[in-house]
């Protein structure tokens, strides 16, 4: 744990650092996760067991899924990400979590609050599906006001349209 | 703060009582042609250029002011200039300020010297006094001639607080902009907009206020909470806007005298896109249920109960009234897209207008209820009108992301912000109706979601 801990710390920083180092970057930064470390994590020394640290480390990426342009489906990537966190949501049952819905900067800002809130509606609805409490499940939409990946090109919109997952300390 | 007008003759003779009569300058050639008020204002024809003077406006005595301008011989000369950046930018004048002018003297004033502005090649000639009261007020004359026809052409007067002076010199701009033009005035009015600061991914939100032009810009929020979607009331009194100050989504009403706010309504749903009904007595609000959004109203006035406008399964969001009141202009995705629809105030006959290809957002209906704006997005985001019917559709501007228009009082000129591709970084701008006068508004840090108020009483 104290590994990935680690990892995603250097991560962030190699973004900022790409970010403030170009204009236009040229290299698109990593997938959310795929850098993440598929090690296993330090047997001693790990989040807090039902935290939100706990959550993004086991989650490995599959705390956020991704939408297309103006959707708001559930595709079976989506499926399996949400599944990952209501087998989480399962193990620790007092844990509330919120759910953010994004957008990305290509729309109007009023249309992608809403569209934001379709988003975080929609994961709710599956996990509340796949057998989570809609009452542990609170959203919000920040349209496209909170982007993750900084570039304007469609490799980040397509980062940017998401849903995350966030467990409530 | 009141803005008196004046009887001019009663407050110049005071002043020109004392001041000396200045020689006539040396007559000049008179230009080839003499042009007189000859303007067409249409929508998609070109503005003419009238030239016009402006020099420093005189006083009676230089004498100190509590104004920010200076003395009073120093507050003429930026009168004259703020008049000539008023005039500036809209397509129909080609104003001279101070800097490049001879400054009349007092006595001048009501009798220009006609043939030195004739030989400047000048159309019109805007004269001016400031004379400062004994309370601290300062009383700003304002004189438009026809330099050809020798004629004055209207005249006001204004005594101001030292605090409202760039005031007085707005009034004279619109009384020379809607005498000549045909139009009503604009330029004495304020804008509410979201000031920007930071990287593209912790972008500090605040909501602040400026005059039309840029000028007397005031912070109203810090910025802890993003402030997103503001709108003036009609009457200045408050500011409607979205914040997250708890956490969540929700509209405020932010009260400009005492400097708080309260909650629109306390739904426990998201809320969205706030808007003013045109007599201030209703708000337009968007709350989604579920994931879905419609559109609400409710009295501003608060405790009353809300009337919901919208009931179909896709976003229904934003909307603004005719001026009369009497529809609503909105945007739905109930087709698959972003569309603009209108519906009668109550939420009935609710029909498409919108038919161009792309998505079509953020509608607002103009003041004079002619023409609607909105943004149009295919690929690139611009901003464009069209009539009511959705007919004679024309785009205003041509950038990579340009968004969220706003109208001046006059239903002439539009403003909207323009994202900068990569970078984030956001700007406040302006153009005029037929798309060709286009400018950045001087914004101390960026600038989104300008809602430009009404004209100042």
């Amino acid at each position: 744990m104290k590994t990935t801990a680690t990892l995603s710390i250097a991560l962030a920083a190699g973004l900022a650092l790409s970010a403030c180092a170009k204009k236009a970057p040229q290299s698109l930064p990593p997938e959310p996760g795929s850098s993440i470390s598929t090690e296993a994590p330090a047997a001693n020394q790990g989040p807090v067991p039902g935290s939100q640290a706990d959550f993004v480390a086991q989650m490995m990426g599959q705390d956020t899924i991704y939408f297309d342009t103006d959707r708001y489906n559930i595709d079976s990537a989506d499926q399996q990400a949400l599944a990952a966190q209501a087998s989480w949501l399962a193990k620790y049952p007092a844990k509330r979590v919120t759910l953010e819905g994004h957008a990305d900067e290509r729309g109007t800002r009023e249309y992608n609050l809403a569209l934001g809130e379709r988003r975080a509606n929609a994961a709710k609805n599956a996990l509340a599906a796949l057998g989570v409490d809609p009452s542990r499940i609170t959203t919000v939409s920040y349209g496209k006001e909170r982007p993750v990946a900084l570039g304007s090109d469609e490799a980040s919109w397509a980062k940017n349209r998401r849903a995350v997952t966030v467990a409530i300390d | 703060m009141k803005l008196a007008p004046l009887a001019l003759a009663a407050a110049l003779a005071a002043g020109a009582a004392a001041a000396q009569t200045a020689p006539p300058a040396s007559p000049a050639t008179p230009p080839a042609a003499a042009p007189g008020i000859d303007v067409t204002v249409s929508d998609d024809s070109d503005w003419q250029n009238q030239t016009i003077a402006i020099p420093a406006f005189a006083t009676n005595a230089d004498v100190a002011t509590q104004t920010s301008a200076g003395s009073t011989a120093a507050l003429g000369f930026s009168l004259a200039s703020v008049i000539t950046a008023d005039l500036q930018n809209n397509g129909l004048f080609k104003p001279t300020g101070p800097g490049a002018l001879p400054r009349p003297a007092l006595v001048q004033i009501q009798t220009p010297d006609f043939g030195t502005w004739q030989g400047r090649g000048s159309d019109m000639l805007i004269q001016g006094f400031v004379r400062a009261g004994e309370d601290g007020q300062v009383t700003v004359g304002c004189y438009l001639y026809d330099v050809a026809l020798k004629q004055q052409l209207a005249k006001a007067g204004w005594t101001v607080a030292p605090g409202e002076w760039r005031r007085a010199a707005h009034k004279c701009a619109d009384l020379v902009y809607s005498r000549l033009s045909g139009e009503n005035p604009f330029f004495d009015s304020k804008i509410a907009y979201i000031a920007e600061t930071g990287p593209k991914d912790h972008r500090l939100k605040r909501l602040a206020i400026m005059d039309s032009d840029g000028a007397n810009h005031v912070y109203l929020t810090t910025g802890q909470a993003t402030a997103l979607t503001p709108r003036y009331s009609p009457d200045y009194g408050s500011i409607l806007y979205l914040s997250y100050y708890n956490g969540q989504p929700r509209i405020y009403i932010f009260d400009l005298a005492s400097k708080t706010q309260r909650l629109l309504l306390t739904a426990r749903n998201p809320l969205f896109a706030p808007r003013w009904s045109p007599d201030g007595k209703w708000v337009l609000y968007s709350m989604a249920t579920a994931g879905n959004t419609d559109i609400y109203k409710v009295p501003a006035a608060g405790g009353g109960t809300a009337v919901k406008l919208t009931d179909s399964p896709g976003i229904d969001i934003g909307g603004s009234f005719s001026p009369d009141g009497s529809k609503i202009v909105f945007e739905s995705d109930r087709s698959g897209s972003q569309q603009v629809y209108v519906m009668n105030a109550d939420g009935s006959n609710q029909h498409r207008i919108s038919f161009f290809g792309g998505r079509s957002a953020t509608p607002e209906w103009s003041p004079r209820g002619d023409q609607i704006a909105f943004t149009h997005i295919a690929g690139n985001l611009r901003i464009a009108v069209m009539d009511p019917s959705g007919g004679s559709m024309r785009y205003l501007t041509d950038s990579w992301q340009d968004e969220a228009p706003t109208w001046a009082p006059n239903g002439r000129v539009i403003q909207f912000f323009r994202t900068i591709k990569n970078s984030g970084k956001t700007s406040v701008w302006q153009v005029d109706l037929t798309g060709r006068n286009e400018r950045k508004l001087d914004t101390p840090v960026d600038g989104s979601d300008p809602a430009w108020g009404p004209l100042r009483p």
